[in-house]
């Protein structure tokens, strides 16, 4: 980001989420970068930016489909690059209708499942390779996000190179966008025509050979019912100019926790198995043959599945996996759905869970109707929550707000809690995943305290007991977990597992047991051994490459020498895209990575995202699979097309091209189509998860004004880590909501004074700030105010507090499954909110004035 | 964070939303309009000095000037007032070591007071000086009393009253070396202040503990004393300005009323009763002594509300660079 | 009430002898409010909680002003300023560390003092929290602890800088906004700062406390600020009060003076 003419921080809060990283922002604007900072509130990032432009939340899609517009109809966009580097000329089935078409909707909908069918998105005459897949993808509303784009053929069947073609993406993008007008986002964002021009203007002026723009964005943009296409506007904006794989271009994805990007590398989610394969569905893949026929794109690096699959399998059951059990396939488990946090909420409180383990998570705060979940969590048999200190998850039962208003009483919750004491980072070494893809390893600085223990720990030795008590079983449901290799060496007093072996394993090791170098080396025979194909290399030649730490001083500007990025150690991705068709820098100011005639391979600043020897004009011959199946000039090599996806045949639930939804609980109606919210968004109905009145219906302004739910730099998003700690709790000791000084007035708000927050799911109080922060916007002639609520508090620590969270419907994104926690409506009212049970009696009146359902609990 | 002992508010509600100062318009030092702050938070902190501070500078006044008044009594060979003098002044000297140690946020070391001599602090000299002063006043009130030692304790008392009148002004130093202003600003006239009240307070004991027959000169000193108090008080606000505003509000305005009056008023008397009405000697008396704590208190209170308002510093440090930006200016034109 | 700049300082002034004098430059033009700096200070120095967990609404400055327990703190000043926008001013303080120190030169027990580096520091084991110091300070600074009874400041990690390491509110702080160093480097690099800001349109850009000339013979630690000192709650023209002091110690002796001639004049002409 040093290195950006012009950085756009839209959706992101950088300068107090990642102060950190934000030291390259200062950087780049200390060198003369343009800063622009689009967000509903003034915060610590907009006071640093050229530009602040306040919008409403929950609109992007407008305000960047707009600018996508300004850069088509203005001949802004990079045609060298656009041409060649993305899929702009492919044309799309003709079955294929847009939401011009259909008023918001897809062609492919089903209204019964609320799913789409993929088929008609796909490549002319690209047949329906993609689509077994995508078929019953979309019955279980489960996707392989990582696997994009169409498993069809590698070079697309029919393209137009002049993007004259009516049905090529070219010309379907023009015609998606062309609603998206300055005057639209007047009308929607609430953001001045000037000022949107002058944004569009200044991405646009530093694009191009000469000048590159990025992107930040993080939870701003994801937390929304349809945030994956948020995400995705950006991306087609960014190829539009030519600003991916280039250095001072990206997008890049402010990520949250420490290592949250390697906790979904190596996932902690259920649909995926280390390095984005997906997880096996009960439904379709009897065997691995037809997984790996299901899953191997014909062109680019996943045409290698069967390689990174069985060397994983090789990883996990070692010896015990052979050619003959299909190296111990079956051994792994299958999703039968959706198995995420929220589904798995809700199975709880339908009584179809009965233990569970929250490892450094506290739902109870942190999770969208954390109200829900710990009515959830009272109807378990066990739960086991390892923390740092005894967060709400862990004491809900005893002191959580529904004991105060009687909702609950601790005698009737028969949950067994167990709470065990977690080690900190400072406390166990390991690795931690940046959001730059970078491995960085981390010494460890004391021993923890008393019972104090790592995951490794207890992960390792709770699998030694759980394969003790299976050791007799000769049940085949048990041989799984028997059949692992479960062999880390161990140290120390408390015999910890060695992180470091676990890195080896990740990295993987050939026929000769030494450690591989880079996952090209990766068989499909079973000779080689990889826990996570993408961190293949990372402990190249027996060496630990993640804790190098050579100073910035001492090596190049792009550091290759401090931690390791994944893959082979690329800090730019697709960076072939840095030089034009022919191999050549676009520009000597952003050359990065270019070929070399002499030599004959890639050469550059970074390591070439691209195969080292393949040149710039290589055409595929005849039966070419995998990455040889690209041309020397498609530099995505993950895509099977080698193309950037303007649009994207498979892979997203919601269409293949972005579209305007209002987030659920909205004061208005779409401007654009019939299809007011995303038709595939994911909604749990029931009480104590009731929705608001949609616009338009006569109730909808029992709760007339839009909140947003945001971070601090002084908390820590649940507040484990931080509400405990007297140096950070006493710098934001209080719950707050922030508010313009004209709904301050209009609602008799006193600075400083209390407010209650209320919406159908709960009403909680907060301390007013009135500041110029938070401006009125003016969307479709009216005023709308916006709500700030900080999600940090809860009933514990040092400094205690509602949780904003209890506010929040559950109302999921259908491809990520993320809580729509960023844009939603409330009422807002002076003084501090009734204790006891007249709380929910005060949620109640307001859910009948609205005209809602009645919840169970109110007769 | 510092709690506020003698009930003035310290910073130590520094997180008070509804802290007053904040928006609240008083005083009129600068237009409201022009005068700006952050938060109309103090800018410098207010003493942390608790209520011994002002008793401390009127034992230690009284006693100074006792122990002068002493002194002289014995040269025109005054004895009877020589003993009450002197009785008062070692009294008084006793009083103000238990006072200044007790303000320590460390009674135990109060002897590194004596760690070294440093002339930039009125504290370190005053120190030094009652570390004299105060032995010297005690042993010759006590030799006089027992009658032992008469050779030492001559030296004393000659030692008590050429020290006296510095114990008794060096205070007036020792508040104007600070960054309050009306203590700064005020710190040519405060130790006259403190010299006449002292003056007048010490007249004002050992009239009531002398037959009148021999309280002549603690009668003229009460007068002289009070008018020196009187008139230096009145010359420093006069000075001070609006700077001097503490001085005309809240507690340290009443206490500053009062002290005038009781002093006025107590010196009247004393003139009035001279030696035959000894009710209203008496009486003046005790009004004079009543009066000079007053001021003492009034001084130490002013201090506080002086440092607690913004609008004190920025004020005359704005009006100062304005002077010499102009002055600037004027060297350019030549 | 004229100042009269020239006079000398008594001892404690800096004299330059003991070496390369190091100090802060605080660049707030590039300074995030992230608080980094109020932190890393008290996990450094052991420094405690600083009073009741309240909220100040005073914007999202939480910590008020510097004081016995807390020796950073981080100012924020929000401003409406019409076409201009919005703007939001943050700036960490910190003890000045001044050349002519008042504090230094007002305690009696020489608990506090000048170091090697020209800082000033309280030594905990010679302070009998006399207070002096509290008010004589023209910043408002350094302040009694009252459950400890002694005076406490920044110390310009005083322990870290023997060790040759930097200040751990200067590592710390993630923007350098805060920046360690030599003054006179220090001095160099703001001037070339401001001249960039000036040419950049920021015409507010100032400095504050680097001019050795001032009221406090120039600071260890000064400002590169966005508006006038009283905003964001410094002295706009700070002195050291003991620049008067020469005049202070006259007056009090021309006070004792007149208070013996008082009693003297008491006996002339005396009858019984
Ligand atoms: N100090 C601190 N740092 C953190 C965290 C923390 O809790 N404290 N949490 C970490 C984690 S887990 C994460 S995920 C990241 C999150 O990092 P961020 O996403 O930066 O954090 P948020 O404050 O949740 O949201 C960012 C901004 O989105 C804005 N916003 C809300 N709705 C919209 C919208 O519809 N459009 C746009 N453009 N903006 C919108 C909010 O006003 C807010 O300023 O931060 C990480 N870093
Ligand atoms: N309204 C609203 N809700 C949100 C968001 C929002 O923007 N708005 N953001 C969402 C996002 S992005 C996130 S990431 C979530 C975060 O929500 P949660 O993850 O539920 O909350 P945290 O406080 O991050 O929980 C982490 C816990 O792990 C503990 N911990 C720290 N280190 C360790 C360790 O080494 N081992 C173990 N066992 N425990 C440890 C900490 O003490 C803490 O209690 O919140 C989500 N919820
Ligand atoms: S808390 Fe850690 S991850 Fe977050 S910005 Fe600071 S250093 Fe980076
Ligand atoms: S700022 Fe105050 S405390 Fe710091 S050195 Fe100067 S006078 Fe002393
Ligand atoms: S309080 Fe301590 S540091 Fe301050 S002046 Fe007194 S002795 Fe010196
Ligand atoms: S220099 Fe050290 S003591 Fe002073 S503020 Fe910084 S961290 Fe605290
Ligand atoms: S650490 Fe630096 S950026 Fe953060 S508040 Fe302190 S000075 Fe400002
Ligand atoms: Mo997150």
């Amino acid at each position: 980001m040093a290195n950006s003419d012009c950085i756009l921080i839209q959706g992101s809060n950088m300068a107090e989420c990642h102060p950190v990283a934000f030291q390259w922002v200062v950087e780049a604007k200390q060198r003369g970068a343009k800063v622009i900072h689009v967000d509903p509130r003034f915060t610590r990032t907009s006071a640093l930016a050229d530009l602040h432009v306040p919008l409403r939340a929950g609109t992007d899609i407008v305000f960047l489909g707009a600018i996508v517009n300004h850069v088509l109809e203005n001949e802004r966009w990079f045609r060298d690059y656009v041409v060649r580097y993305t899929n702009a000329a492919v044309i799309i089935s003709e079955d294929f209708a847009d939401t011009e078409d259909l008023d918001g909707l897809f062609s492919g909908f089903d209204p019964e499942q609320g799913t789409y069918d993929d088929t008609s998105w796909q490549y002319a005459g690209a047949g329906d390779g993609g689509h077994a897949e995508g078929e019953h993808e979309s019955e279980t509303g489960q996707h392989f996000g990582a696997l994009g784009a169409p498993t069809g053929v590698a070079e697309p069947p029919e393209q137009d190179e002049t993007l004259q073609h009516p049905r090529c993406v070219f010309q379907l993008l023009r015609r998606h966008f062309r609603r998206y007008t300055p005057e639209l986002v007047e009308r929607v964002c609430g953001v001045p025509a000037s000022q949107f021009l002058q944004v569009a203007e200044l991405l646009c002026e530093n694009s191009g050979r000469e000048r590159t723009t990025s992107f930040a964005y993080a939870v701003g943009w994801t937390q929304h019912s349809v945030g994956a296409q948020y995400i995705r506007t950006a991306a087609i904006l960014q190829l539009l100019l030519g600003n991916i794989g280039r250095p001072g271009g990206g997008i890049m994805a402010l990520r949250g926790h420490a290592s949250i990007q390697g906790s979904t590398d190596i996932p902690t989610l259920y649909n995926l198995l280390p390095g984005y394969i997906p997880m096996a569905h009960a439904e379709g893949y009897p065997d691995l043959a037809t997984y790996i026929e299901q899953h191997t794109k014909k062109g680019g690096f996943w045409g290698h599945m069967d390689t990174y699959l069985i060397s994983l399998l090789k990883a996990w059951w070692g010896e015990k996996a052979t050619a003959d059990n299909d190296w111990c396939y079956d051994y792994l488990p299958r999703i039968s759905g959706d198995h995420s946090t929220y589904r798995t909420a809700m199975d709880m409180l339908d009584g179809k869970v009965r233990g569970f383990f929250l490892l450094g998570e506290n739902p109870a705060v942190g999770s969208a109707n954390a109200r829900l979940h710990r009515l959830a969590m009272a109807k378990l048999d066990w739960l086991v929550v390892r923390d740092l200190v005894e967060i709400e998850s862990a004491s809900f039962w005893r002191d959580g707000p529904e004991i105060e208003t009687g909702e609950l009483r601790t005698e009737d919750i028969a949950t067994e809690v167990f709470l065990l004491p977690a080690a900190s980072h400072v406390e166990k070494e390991g690795s931690f995943t940046n959001t730059q893809r970078l491995l960085q390893w981390r010494e460890k600085a004391l021993d923890p305290k008393g019972d104090c223990r790592s995951e490794l720990w207890f992960m390792y030795h709770l699998g030694g007991i759980i394969r003790e008590r299976l050791a007799a079983s000769d049940d085949p449901k048990d041989r799984p977990v028997l059949d692992l290799t479960w062999d880390y060496p161990t140290s120390g007093p408390h015999a910890d597992p060695d992180a470091e072996a676990v890195l080896r394993e990740i990295n993987g090791w050939g026929p000769d047991g030494r450690a591989l170098s880079a996952f090209t080396e990766l068989k499909a025979d079973g000779s080689t051994v990889c826990g996570c194909w993408i961190y293949c290399g990372c402990y190249a030649g027996e060496v630990n490459q993640v804790a190098r730490r050579k100073p910035r001083d001492q090596q190049s500007w792009v550091a290759p020498e401090w931690g390791w990025a994944w893959p082979a150690n690329r800090r730019i991705l697709y960076n072939r895209a840095s030089a034009d068709p022919d191999g050549r820098p676009w520009s000597e100011r952003k050359r990065y990575v270019w070929w070399d005639e002499q030599a004959g391979e890639w050469t550059g600043e970074d390591v070439p995202d691209f195969p080292r020897t393949k040149p710039p004009h290589y055409q595929p011959p005849e039966g070419a699979t995998a990455e040889d199946a690209n041309r020397g000039d498609e530099p995505f090599i993950m895509q099977v097309d080698g193309r950037g996806a303007l649009f994207v045949p498979s892979g997203l639930q919601d269409g293949p091209f972005p579209a305007h939804y209002e987030p659920r609980e909205t004061p208005f109606t779409n401007p654009l189509y019939g299809q007011q919210q995303n038709p595939t968004r994911q909604e749990y109905g029931r009480p104590g998860n009731r929705y608001h009145p949609r616009p338009g219906d006569p109730e909808a302004d029992t709760y007339p004004y839009v909140f947003t739910t945001y971070r601090l730099t002084e908390h820590h998003t649940a507040g484990g880590m931080s509400r405990f700690q007297p140096y950070l709790a006493e710098l934001q000791p209080e719950m707050f909501c922030e508010v313009s000084p004209a709904l301050a007035a209009e609602r008799g708000l006193v600075h400083g004074g209390w407010a209650t927050i209320v919406t159908a799911r709960a009403a909680i109080e907060a301390r007013v700030l009135v500041t110029d922060r938070i401006r009125p916007l003016t969307v479709e002639g009216r005023t709308v105010h916006q709500v700030g609520l900080p999600y940090h508090w809860g009933s514990r620590g040092l400094a205690t507090g509602d949780a904003a969270n209890d506010l929040l419907s559950i109302v999921l994104d259908p491809n990520v499954h993320i809580q729509e926690a960023k844009a939603a409506t409330c009422d807002i009212r002076p003084g501090r909110r009734p204790r006891g049970a007249a709380l929910p009696k005060l949620v109640a009146q307001y859910r009948m004035r609205a005209g809602l359902e009645a919840d169970a609990d109110e007769g | 964070m510092s709690r506020s002992p003698d009930g003035d508010r310290r910073d130590g509600d520094r997180r008070d939303p509804g802290r007053p100062g904040r928006s609240r318009v008083r005083g009129s030092m600068v237009p409201e309009a022009e005068f700006r702050s952050y938060y109309g938070r103090p800018i410098i902190k207010e003493p942390v000095w608790t209520w011994e501070i002002p008793w401390y500078l009127f034992a230690g006044g009284l006693a100074g000037a006792s122990a002068s008044l002493g002194l002289g009594s014995r040269l025109s060979g005054n004895d009877r007032l020589a003993r009450a003098a002197f009785t008062v002044a070692g009294a008084g000297a006793a009083v103000s070591v238990p006072l200044l140690a007790s303000d320590l946020g460390r009674p135990e070391r109060f002897l590194y007071m004596l760690r070294m001599f440093k002339v930039t602090s009125p504290l370190s000299v005053g120190s030094w000086i009652l570390a004299a002063m105060g032995p010297s006043a005690v042993g010759a009130a006590v030799s006089d009393r027992l009658g032992i030692f008469p050779r030492l304790g001559r030296v004393a008392e000659v030692a008590a009253g050429l020290l006296g009148p510095a114990l008794a002004t060096y205070t007036g130093a020792l508040f104007a070396d600070t960054a309050v202003p009306v203590w700064h600003e005020g710190g040519r006239e405060l130790p006259f202040v403190f010299a006449g009240g002292a003056a007048a307070s010490a007249g004002a004991a050992a009239l009531l503990l002398t037959p009148p027959a021999d309280a002549g000169p603690a009668r003229r000193l009460v007068v002289s004393g009070a008018l020196l108090e009187l008139g230096a008080a009145q010359a420093m606000e006069r000075r001070l300005g609006e700077l001097g505003e503490p001085y005309h509000q809240g507690p340290a305005g009443r206490l500053a009323r009062l002290a005038k009056a009781c002093t006025a008023a107590g010196a009247g008397l004393v003139a009035a009763g001279g030696r035959r009405r000894r009710g209203l000697t008496a009486a003046g008396a005790a009004l004079v002594l009543a009066g000079s704590a007053c001021e003492r208190w009034a001084v130490y209170k002013a201090g506080f509300q002086s440092a607690r308002d913004p609008r004190y510093i920025v004020g005359p440090q704005r009006a100062r660079l304005a002077a010499r930006a102009a002055a600037a200016a004027e060297q350019v034109k030549q | 009430m004229k100042v009269d700049l020239p006079t000398p300082t008594f001892g404690g002034g800096y004299d330059g002898q003991a070496g390369p004098r190091m100090g802060f430059f605080t660049d707030t033009s590039i300074c995030i409010g992230c608080k980094a700096c109020e932190v890393a200070c008290k996990e450094w120095n052991l420094v405690p909680q600083d009073g009741p967990l309240r909220l100040t609404g005073d914007s999202y400055d939480n910590t008020g002003a510097l004081g016995a327990s807390t020796w950073r703190h981080v100012a924020f000043v929000e401003q409406q300023r019409g076409d201009e926008g919005l703007r939001w001013l943050m700036s960490s303080d910190v003890c000045k560390h001044c050349s002519s120190a008042a504090c230094l030169e007002v305690c009696p027990t020489g608990a506090l003092f000048r170091t090697e580096f020209g800082t000033v520091v309280v030594q905990p084991d010679i302070c009998n929290g006399c207070g002096y110091c509290v008010p004589a300070c023209p910043f408002g600074v350094i302040d009694r602890r009252e459950e400890d009874g002694r005076a406490f400041k920044c110390t310009l990690c005083y322990d870290r800088l023997r060790d040759g390491l930097e200040p751990a509110c200067a590592k710390a702080c993630p923007t350098d906004s805060i920046q360690f160093g030599e003054l006179d480097e220090l001095r160099g690099r703001a001037e070339r700062r401001v001249a960039t800001l000036r040419g950049a349109g920021v015409g507010e850009a100032r400095l504050y406390l680097e001019d050795e000339a001032d009221g406090i013979g120039g600071a260890g630690a000064f400002f590169l600020l966005l508006d006038e000192p009283e905003v964001y709650g410094f002295p706009p023209d700070p002195v050291s009060t003991t620049r008067d002091l020469p005049r202070l110690w006259r007056a009090a002796a021309l006070a004792a003076g007149t208070l013996l001639a008082a009693v003297a004049t008491a006996f002339v002409g005396q009858r019984r």
